[in-house]
């Protein structure tokens, strides 16, 4: 129980000091705002997700499937259309669009759409009706980025493929559309009926074809489900209702805002130490008081209370004011992150997530406060007589219980916020490791100052430096604050420049820029020839098999499927639809992990000759034609899917090309870097294998020139109608563009982490400002001029700065790596022009900070300041 | 400790304080005079000997058992005042009225009364919401008078009571202190270096390299006041 005395005294003795504690309230405030504002602004997803569900999907029920529908579901459709049951189909393709006035050309989405498309949501158009209005008269509507990047306008003749079509609209809001999907590929709707006429749905097109059902009871979506199952799952159609999708991408905005919630959790953290190094200093302030209250009779334990009240009502207030600031930021994302999001998101109060977010700010401050606090216990009465007396340290077993409990609020919370136990367990670790190296490295620093010191370099440099090693020092507490502020902004950083540069598609010149695809057979050799009057360099033809699997090893996939889930291979790499290559060289993207590619005598002694397969040696559709290797078509594998298949070398898997099996043996396995941008394949047949085999083509070239690219894909797409060209170089802008802003959004949050870096810093440096000030006034009293004293304290704090900088950037670099491998699985990038600029900017903070924190050393006379002091 | 040697700052003290008698302590810097009021007043352990204050040995009292035998038998004069600088001129008078024990059964309207009528006693009750900031040095030290007596002590400290104030003041400050003295029957201990302040005393005691070298005046009751 508190008696009244405690919070008397909390409180008057408080009043003076709240301001001066505005570094304790403003941390905390920080801390709490970011997370308050993450955790707001993930409610409002999710809520948003789940009110708009139906809108998001269009529809109750979606079958989607990346080739056309199979005659037993077209049977389905054509039922349910008699029973008079809402279905309306979508196809949507990607296809070089013609403006025939402006002569602009690009490659879109093109979206064939049935009437009644969507059921649910409002689609909005200018002009109004022009959407309805798409199947009466046809036409096409189509993106405002469309209408941009054609240089189109309401009225024109747009070719798409072989067909002529008037723009007729502009979308202007289609809740199906998520933005950043049309910020990537910009869309174009026509009327479905219309898409044969385009000729695009052509023998390997990409293309992906949806029937959309309105079924408001959920009985009827279960008997639907029950009743077709076992077809959708045979034919490997997709089931999606609007409640599983929205489920879909509340998971992916889940796993998004956690590790968002984790920077959040980074700058509480980091105001938990601004509240630390606050405490701190209050405390040492307060050493007088403590001494004279227990003077005059004051309890430990009373005044530990009474300080600790202190604290509370500051975190409350400090949380307060960041539930407040958190509600502001969550107003803002929406804003921020606009385009990136996978539905238009309501704000509302999440009183949840307030109240969570003063709990947790009270007690985090707590917390990080409660060591300093314990420090009350320890005054000395006797210091009311002697100033300087210190009282012998001896081990607290109450401090030492404070830092565990710190410790496991600290894991407990990293685990509650991360997207996985472990993955919160290894954030805690990070953190943990990370302000032990820091404060290892202070160590090494007094231990190497004291050592080495500069004793030939001038007095303000020596002083300077001797203020890294005196009794009192601050090196401790500043390499921590400092360290811990650059270890944060650079590992932000580095990831992002990394990521960067995992997403640019084309470094430098002489790189390709164009990719060609759909190109058919029988176009391959005209196409090639077009291409190779234009193009700077050599183009790279790759064609393009597409085939399922059928046995392995003799066992057809049927079989397989049957056997329980951990006894068969993955279904998913049994059932999905593969586009194999064949080629004799391996690209750059790849590496051998086991066998020996074709070149390479083999250990059966096989030549490595090809003919095997669907080659030219017979009519395609013949069954393998035989050149004594017992008419087996070599194949190399890529790592990961032979793992997901469970096979090795030696193993024979059967492949359906169009309805001919083709045998083939794995003789080597391949890693694959996906990331980079080559044409990569999970299964590559030897030369001579498919030549024959059904197949497109796509072709990287390069053309210099932005004009000479435009005019290429005009000529082009009036001779290939049906041949699409990406031009990467576009693609690489949009990317930067969705990259930037996803960027924008964590750097806004990294603002939070920046400015509680610096208050941390403020406040480490306030530890020993009345140390600094009075030795300055002493310094000053002796005849040191202005100068000298400013010559001392930058030294003092440039090798501070820049030492405890580099420690945290040393450390960032290591996280990013961790962070960039095995969170965003690209490789590392290490940035040192960006690793430089931080290290320089919070040197130059710190010295900064620290002179104007020091400001009353140099300015005011030396007999204020030490009447100051000593008072 | 001093340079990691163990240094003796008193040695083979062996001294008796009757009640009610006013005792100055003086001596060069560096004899002692401090640590021995420290010993007295029970803010700090003798590393031998005893030290007993009205009929109690400080040394079986932990740390808080020795505050709470502070709240209610000690008073504290300060050569810098030591006035609570966040706290008003009646506030800090109160501090020792409500850290007393029985202080939750007293009404806070009775404190206040109280430690109003102490700082009327020493001239300052038109003084009482200033903070020691806004008060000059003499006033500072009235008002720590005040708080010293406000719990009507057995005994008080006093370290150089006058050491920061101009002579005038001093005497004045003196005078009240021995004026409320005696009318509360307080045993009064002074530590200062004015030989002429230590005068006024009823017995004076001078140390020096941690010894008595010398006593003037009468001795007194060692079940009353002792210091070993």
């Amino acid at each position: 129980m508190i008696r009244g005395f405690t919070a008397r005294l909390a409180w008057r003795e408080g009043r003076a000091a709240y301001g001066r504690l505005s570094v304790f309230v403003t941390s905390i405030a920080l801390g709490v705002g970011s997370l308050v504002a993450i955790h707001s602004f993930r409610a409002d997803v999710q809520r948003s997700l789940g009110d708009q569900a139906r809108a998001l999907l269009g529809a109750d029920v979606r079958i989607s499937s990346n080739r056309a529908f199979p005659a037993t579901f077209e049977a389905v459709l054509d039922s349910m259309a008699a029973q008079e049951r809402d279905v309306a189909r979508t196809t949507t393709l990607a296809s070089m669009v013609l403006d025939t006035r402006s002569q602009g050309v690009r490659l879109f989405q093109i979206q064939g759409v049935d009437p009644g498309y969507p059921y649910y949501g409002e689609v909005t158009s200018t002009p109004n009706a022009a959407w309805r209005d798409i199947h009466e008269d046809p036409g096409a509507v189509a993106d405002p980025a469309v209408f941009i990047q054609l240089d189109a306008a309401i009225g024109d003749t747009l070719l798409i493929g072989e067909a002529r079509v008037v723009l007729r609209g502009e979308v202007t809001g289609l809740p199906t559309e998520l933005g950043f999907q049309s910020a990537i590929g910009p869309r174009l709707y026509i009327s479905r009926a219309q898409l044969p006429a385009t000729g695009l749905l052509t023998f390997g097109s990409i293309a992906r074809y949806h029937a959309n059902f309105r079924m408001t009871e959920r009985e009827d979506r279960d008997e639907f489900w029950n009743r077709n199952h076992e077809l959708l799952e045979a034919n490997q159609l997709r089931y999606t209702t609007a409640g599983v999708r929205a489920q879909e991408m509340s998971a992916a905005v889940e796993d998004v805002s956690r590790y968002l919630g984790l920077m959040g959790l980074a700058a509480l953290f980091l105001g938990g130490i601004g509240v630390a190094s606050a405490i701190h200093v209050y405390i040492r302030e307060k050493v007088i008081t403590v001494a004279i209250l227990r003077c005059l009779g004051a309890l430990q334990r009373t005044l530990f209370t009474a300080y600790l009240l202190q604290a509370a009502g500051l975190a409350l207030v400090g949380s307060a004011l960041g539930v407040a600031l958190g509600m502001a930021v969550q107003w803002g994302l929406p804003m921020v992150l606009s385009g990136l999001l996978p539905a238009e998101v309501t704000t509302q109060v999440s009183w949840l997530s307030l109240g969570a977010g003063v709990l947790l700010g009270v007690w985090v401050a707590i917390m990080f406060a409660l060591g300093p606090l314990l420090e009350v216990r320890g005054v000395s009465p006797l210091i009311a007589l002697r100033h300087d007396f210190e009282p012998p340290k001896r081990t607290d077993a109450l401090r030492i219980g404070a830092f565990v409990l710190l410790a496991l609020t600290l894991v407990g919370l990293t685990v509650l916020e991360a997207p996985s136990p472990n993955q919160g367990i290894g954030f805690a670790v990070v953190l943990g490791g990370v302000a032990l190296s820091l404060w290892a490295t202070a160590r090494v620093l007094i231990l190497a100052t004291r050592r080495f010191f500069p004793h030939g370099m001038s007095y303000p440099v020596r002083q300077g430096v001797s203020n890294l090693f005196r009794p009192r020092n601050q090196t401790v507490s500043v390499t921590l604050a400092l360290g811990f502020g650059a270890f944060v902004i650079g590992t932000v950083g580095l990831v992002e420049s990394s990521l960067t540069q995992a997403f640019t598609l084309e470094a430098g010149a002489g790189r390709w820029n164009l990719l060609l695809f759909d190109v058919q057979s029988d176009q391959r050799a005209a196409v090639e020839s077009f291409m190779d009057s234009r193009a700077s360099g050599p183009l790279a033809v790759t064609p393009l098999v597409p085939s399922q699997l059928s046995a392995i090893n003799g066992t057809p996939i049927e079989a397989l499927l049957e056997r329980p889930r951990g006894e068969r291979p993955s279904s998913w790499a049994m059932r999905r639809q593969y586009r194999h290559t064949y080629r004799a060289d391996l690209s750059g993207s790849e590496v051998m992990v086991a066998g020996v590619w074709w070149d390479e005598p083999t250990v059966d002694g096989g030549d490595g000759a090809a003919g095997n397969g669907l080659a030219g040696n017979g009519a395609a559709g013949d069954r393998l034609a035989g050149d004594g290797s017992g008419g087996v078509a070599r194949i190399s594998m890529e790592a990961d899917l032979a793992e997901s298949l469970r096979v090795g070398l030696g193993d024979e898997l059967t492949w359906d090309f169009g309805g001919v099996p083709v045998e083939s043996r794995i003789t080597s396995l391949r890693a694959v870097d996906w990331a980079r941008f080559e044409t990569n394949f999970y299964v590559i047949f030897e030369p001579g294998a498919l030549e024959e085999a059904p197949q497109t083509a796509v072709i990287l070239a390069r053309i210099e020139g932005e004009r000479e690219k435009a005019e290429m894909q005009r000529d082009l797409v009036v001779r290939f109608a049906n041949v699409s060209v990406l031009d990467l170089s576009l693609l690489q802008r949009t990317i930067d563009e969705i990259l930037q802003r996803a960027n924008q959004g964590i750097r806004f949050l990294g603002v939070f982490s920046t400015v509680a870096g610096v208050l941390v810093l403020i406040g480490a440096l306030s530890t020993s400002r009345y140390q600094r000030m009075r030795e300055s006034a002493l310094l000053k009293t002796l005849g040191a001029r202005r100068r000298v004293v400013l010559k001392i304290l930058t030294v003092e704090y440039a090798v501070l700065g820049s030492l405890s900088t580099a420690a945290g950037l040393v450390l960032a670099i290591f996280a990013g790596w961790l962070m960039t491998w095995t969170v965003f699985e690209v490789p590392f990038r290490l940035d040192l022009a960006r690793i430089g600029t931080v290290w320089l900017w919070v040197t130059a903070v710190t010295v900064v900070v620290g002179l104007i924190g020091s400001r009353g050393v140099t300015s005011r006379p030396p007999l204020a300041v030490l009447r100051d002091v000593a008072g | 400790m001093s340079g990691g040697q163990p240094l003796r700052v008193l040695d083979q003290v062996d001294l008796n304080v009757e009640p009610e008698s006013f005792v100055a302590i003086v001596g060069p810097s560096g004899s002692g005079k401090t640590t021995l009021l420290g010993l007295l007043a029970g803010l700090d352990e003798p590393t031998e000997g005893r030290v007993t204050v009205a009929g109690k040995n400080l040394q079986t009292l932990t740390e808080d058992g020795r505050a709470r035998f502070r709240a209610e038998n000690v008073g504290f004069v300060f050569q810098t005042f030591h006035l609570l600088p966040t706290l008003t001129a009646l506030e800090n008078v109160m501090v020792p009225l409500e850290l007393r024990d029985g202080a939750s059964h007293e009404s806070g309207r009775s404190i206040r009364e109280r430690a109003m009528a102490l700082l009327q006693r020493v001239g300052l009750a038109d003084r009482a919401v200033h903070y020691p900031a806004q008060l000059s040095g003499g006033e500072q030290q009235r008002v720590a008078l005040a708080r010293a007596f406000a719990n009507e002590p057995r005994i008080l400290f006093a370290d150089e009571p006058t050491g920061n104030l101009d002579r005038k003041t001093g005497q004045r400050v003196v005078g009240l202190m021995e004026e409320i003295n005696q009318e509360l029957k307080t045993t009064l201990v002074l530590v200062t270096h004015d030989l002429d302040l230590a005068a006024r005393a009823h017995r004076t005691i001078s140390l020096e390299d941690g010894r008595i070298v010398s006593e003037d005046g009468g001795g007194g009751d060692p079940e009353d006041g002792a210091a070993q």
